[in-house]
């Protein structure tokens, strides 16, 4: 097996220096004598067998060539198709990044510190927090530990969550909630712009009610009036938090500066679909809220001799050291994944993180323009601003319509009918990036327009 | 080089490294390391179509261009200790080769690119490739069912705890309290609370392992199940695990494995057959994902039957024509534990390790595993105190109770193996072990390499005698030396700020401030 370093004269030889030292050792077997007999298990697994490089790379060509490649693409909802600059791969290849452990040992651990430290650093200043950890597992994780967060720091003990959040980041959040006794209520959203109803919004706040959870952009792509929500929160003693599912957004839309939590997916930021995973949530806060905060911090620090350097810091908020008390139960984080945001946010940096983000807000507002004005379908919430994602009503099934939009290789928007029956079963959700061409666009607009008008003639 | 050390350090020597200042101290304004394509649509103008919601600056965001940043982290990087540099002793850890054949697969653009959105249809290779890990999971644990959701080793505790919850809930009574080990990792009895369990604390008896007596007397109907690490964290197997199944079953409770020490049972024995009703693993441990400085991770659950009606939502089916689907119909579920399916990512490179290794591979890398601390076990146990002289597996836990007479404790000894070129052993765990320094070489590490760490072990505990302040003070040969924890912990700074904004802060400002 090529990946183990042994000759079988090592083996044998190893062996024979452990017989010298516990008598009764002279074979492998004998060192797997503490599992009872009727236990030990004397059969081959029935795996696959053992596989050549060259027939690893072939099984997995097949594997991908089972999944779409060649379509035009125009799904979002809580996962965006963005330019991964190259850089990125480059240094999360390095072994040095790859296979280190957890910065347990500072000494030998500053490059993967002082990444976090930047990484934390740049989360502050995009989400206009005053303080963030190295990161959550994903978005919908971290909003739940945002709400748990929230009931600590309060000591209130309900949730309330608008409707316009992620739906699997509510049913994450119901898993969580429910075994710590913390009731949810929905805040349903205003017809005419997407957006949170707020006068729904206040009444649905009570006494108990630790927090207000928001996402923005929101699932349909609205951005929500912040301000105004932290307002009504805030009267009422509860805390807002906002999860935002669409990084790139933080280019041109204002930071969420009246949250008291925000809980971040970065997965924008550079990292792969891979059909829904590894991502990097990140929760950010008030200062004032750092003993409450769940994950790891890297803080900054000085050595024996002076020397600035970095540190995990904090941890007697953490599971290994409070054990049931702790913040969190979670120890492993998504550090390379945070890795590979940083790289992407210098690469960007202050000016293409703006440039970024206004030619998502062009091809959005192209796309959107283009589909209802030659492809016959109507755009709804036109009254809010939105970032690059948006609602159209169709003319037919957004389930038919896809279908018939995948014979020209075309991936439609999102039907939305099973988590918004409310939108009628004509409603989807559409996204355009910087990568999504004018071309591709114009030929969907074209490919709607045959399909869809007049109703049912297309097929 | 040589004042540093009584003897010279086989595997180790100083080389330069380079200084590297925080990346926003590097920045200048109008450098860039990006270029956008050309505009194909009608420019905007976010101020104009935002309105008040647009953005006014981004702050302190860099602005280096490309060779500087290549720079920046390659610097950053070689102020690291990794695996491909050497052995990394982490018990409980399992810190083995990550395969590069994983990197690259993972890669593939019909693998990296898919959307988990993109219709069935489309997706039938990354539904394969989870539904063929499935399956060499479900053969390696011996149980029936799995969820691969779970983003990590806790996040599956999480999940394997809900799953008992779901079960206890549907006899018409969830239980009140989970057993747990003194020996046990934290993030059992922290999983227990945040599932809504009373933790019930169960001592170790004088062998290190489940004091069965002492369990006996404490399941009763309230308990739910009990979290066990087998083998234990002190790398024993759990000799009586049948009893223990047996005394659990016998009031209706469930046996919850932590599988966070599967690489030392992997092809040599099924916690499935041995009375285990769920269980976590961990691919990051076992199956060679790569830790990268702390995640992703992945956290599959595998179960009995029993358990399977409560599991994720949703789970993978195969549908009458033979593809795959995700089926969202399970009126039992305990719900999402995390959106879309879980880090499929590492779904990836954990079935290409499995595919690398085969049956026969895969009992090899149990067997020298083993091998590897067991013989390590054996030359060192003339040098440290070997607490539990139970016969142990994958990892040896030995204390620095022959040191600590001189004052050098398991975390010098650990700062000190820096020096040698070797990443320090876990420290101070399992928490029954004072002084505990917890050694786990994994299968991954030569002889050669374990004779010089047996060698650098000898030579620091030489030291500890002869010179025990070099210990103490230790690492000399690091770029940094000892950090300042406390202080880092007493005063937090947690981002940078721009130099205005960092000016130092009075006392009476700084108590409010922190």
């Amino acid at each position: 097996m090529r990946y183990l370093p042994k000759s079988p004269q090592d083996r044998i030889d190893m062996l024979a220096a452990i017989g010298e030292v516990t008598p009764g050792v002279s074979s492998i077997d004998d060192l797997f004598a503490t599992i009872p007999a009727e236990y030990q298990f004397k059969r081959d697994l029935a795996i696959p067998r053992q596989h050549g490089e060259s027939e690893i790379v072939d099984a997995f060509k097949t594997f991908a060539a089972g999944n779409a490649t060649g379509y035009t693409s125009f799904l979002g909802a809580g996962v965006y198709r963005h330019y991964k600059p190259v850089l990125i791969d480059t240094v999360v290849s390095r072994g040095e990044f790859l296979t280190s452990y957890t910065p347990y040992q500072p000494e030998i651990a500053q490059g993967t510190l002082q990444a976090m430290f930047e990484f934390q650093t740049m989360i502050c200043e995009l989400t206009g927090m005053e303080i963030a950890n190295a990161s959550m597992y994903d978005g919908s994780t971290g909003a739940a530990e945002a709400i748990m967060m929230a009931v600590r720091v309060t000591g209130r003990n309900a949730a309330v969550l608008a409707r316009t959040v992620h739906p699997e980041y509510r049913e994450v959040i119901h898993t969580y909630a429910q075994h710590q006794a913390i009731p949810t209520a929905e805040v349903p959203f205003d017809r005419e712009t997407g957006r949170v109803d707020l006068a729904s919004l206040d009444a649905s706040i009570t006494p108990d009610t630790a927090c207000v959870l928001i996402q923005s952009p929101n699932f349909f792509g609205t951005i929500e009036d912040v301000a105004a929500i932290a307002e009504i929160a805030h009267a009422k003693g509860a805390l807002l938090i906002v999860s935002i599912a669409e990084a790139v957004s933080l280019g041109v839309v204002r930071p969420p500066a009246e949250a008291d939590i925000v809980s971040l997916e970065a997965q924008s930021f550079g990292v792969a679909l891979s059909f829904g995973g590894p991502y990097c949530g990140v929760i950010a806060c008030k200062e004032k809220f750092l003993r409450q905060m769940p994950g790891r911090l890297v803080g900054e620090t000085k050595d024996a001799s002076g020397k600035r350097g970095f540190v995990l810091t904090l941890s007697t908020r953490e599971q290994h050291i409070r054990r049931e008390k702790a913040t969190s139960n979670i120890c492993t984080n998504q550090a390379l994944v945070a890795l590979m945001v940083t790289v992407f946010l210098t690469v960007y940096g202050k000016e293409g993180l703006r440039e970024l983000g206004e030619h998502n807000l062009a091809k959005a507002n192209f796309a959107s323009r283009s589909f209802t004005a030659d492809g016959g379908a109507r755009q709804l919430f036109t009254t809010a601003p939105f970032f690059n994602e948006f609602v159209l009503d169709l003319p037919e099934s957004a389930e038919d319509i896809n279908t018939a939009l995948l014979k020209e290789k075309i991936i439609g928007g999102l039907p939305l009918r099973k988590w918004y029956p409310e939108l009628g079963p004509n409603a989807s959700l559409w996204c355009a990036t910087e990568l999504t061409t004018r071309a591709q666009i114009d030929a969907t607009t074209h490919a709607l327009s045959t399909v869809a008008v007049p109703a049912g003639a297309a097929r | 080089m040589s004042d540093k050390f009584i003897g010279t350090p086989k595997k180790a020597t100083t080389h330069t490294n380079q200084n590297e200042d925080l990346i926003f101290e590097k920045s200048s304004p109008g450098k860039k390391a990006y270029r956008m394509p050309a505009l194909d649509v009608p420019a905007v103008n976010a101020q104009e179509i935002l309105g008040d919601v647009a953005r006014k600056d981004l702050g302190i965001m860099p602005e280096l261009s490309e060779i500087e940043l290549v720079r920046h982290f390659t610097r950053m990087s070689t102020w690291n200790y990794a695996i491909d540099l050497g052995m990394y002793p982490l018990g409980s850890c399992t810190m083995k080769y990550n395969g590069r054949i994983n990197e690259l697969v993972a890669r593939f653009e019909g693998i990296a690119e898919a959307h988990p959105y993109q219709p069935e249809s489309l997706s039938q290779g990354v539904l394969s490739i989870m539904s063929t890990l499935s399956d060499a999971l479900i053969e390696i644990t011996g149980m029936d069912a799995i969820t691969l959701q779970p983003a990590a080793g806790a996040h599956g505790e999480f999940t394997g705890i809900l799953l008992v919850r779901a079960y206890h809930e549907s006899k018409g009574n969830p239980r009140k309290k989970i057993i747990i080990p003194d020996s046990a990792h934290g993030t059992n009895p922290a999983t227990a609370a945040v599932c809504g369990y009373q933790v019930a604390n169960l001592k170790s008896n004088p062998q290190g392992m489940v004091d069965v007596t002492e369990l006996e007397k404490m399941v009763d109907e309230d308990t739910a199940a009990l979290m066990l690490t087998n083998p234990s964290t002190i790398g024993v197997f759990e000799s009586e695990i049948h009893r223990i199944a047996d005394i659990l079953h016998a009031k209706g409770a469930l046996l919850y494995m932590d599988g966070a020490n599967m690489n030392a049972l992997v092809g040599k024995t099924r916690p499935g057959d041995f009375g285990v009703d769920v269980m976590h693993l961990n691919l990051h441990k076992t199956f060679s994902t790569p830790h990268g400085g702390g995640g992703p991770g992945s956290g599959p659950v595998a179960c009995k039957a029993i358990l399977e009606p409560f599991l994720p939502t949703p789970i993978l089916a195969k549908k009458g024509d033979g593809t795959l689907t995700l089926d969202y119909n399970r009126p039992q579920t305990v719900g999402r534990v995390r959106m879309f399916y879980g880090n499929f990512g590492m779904f990836v490179r954990a079935l290409a390790y499995i595919l690398a290794n085969g049956p026969d591979g895969l009992r090899q890398t149990t067997e020298d595993a083993v091998l590897n601390a067991n013989y390590l076990r054996a030359k060192l146990s003339d040098t440290f105190d070997l607490p539990y002289k139970t016969p142990s597996l994958h990892e040896v836990v030995f204390s620095d109770k022959l040191q600590a007479r001189n004052g050098v404790k398991t975390g010098d000894m650990g700062k000190r193996m820096i020096d040698y070129g070797f990443h320090a052993y876990t420290t101070s765990f399992p928490l029954i072990v004072p002084g505990a320094m917890m050694i786990e070489p994994t299968e991954s590490e030569s002889r050669e390499e374990l004779d010089l760490l047996v060698d650098a072990l000898k030579q620091i505990a030489q030291e500890a005698a002869e010179n025990p302040d070099l210990v103490k003070t230790a690492p000399h040969t690091t770029r940094l030396q000892r950090l300042d924890e406390t202080g880092a912990a007493r005063k937090p700074i947690l981002r940078w700020k721009a130099p205005v904004a960092s000016t130092p802060l009075t006392p009476d400002t700084a108590a409010k401030e922190w």
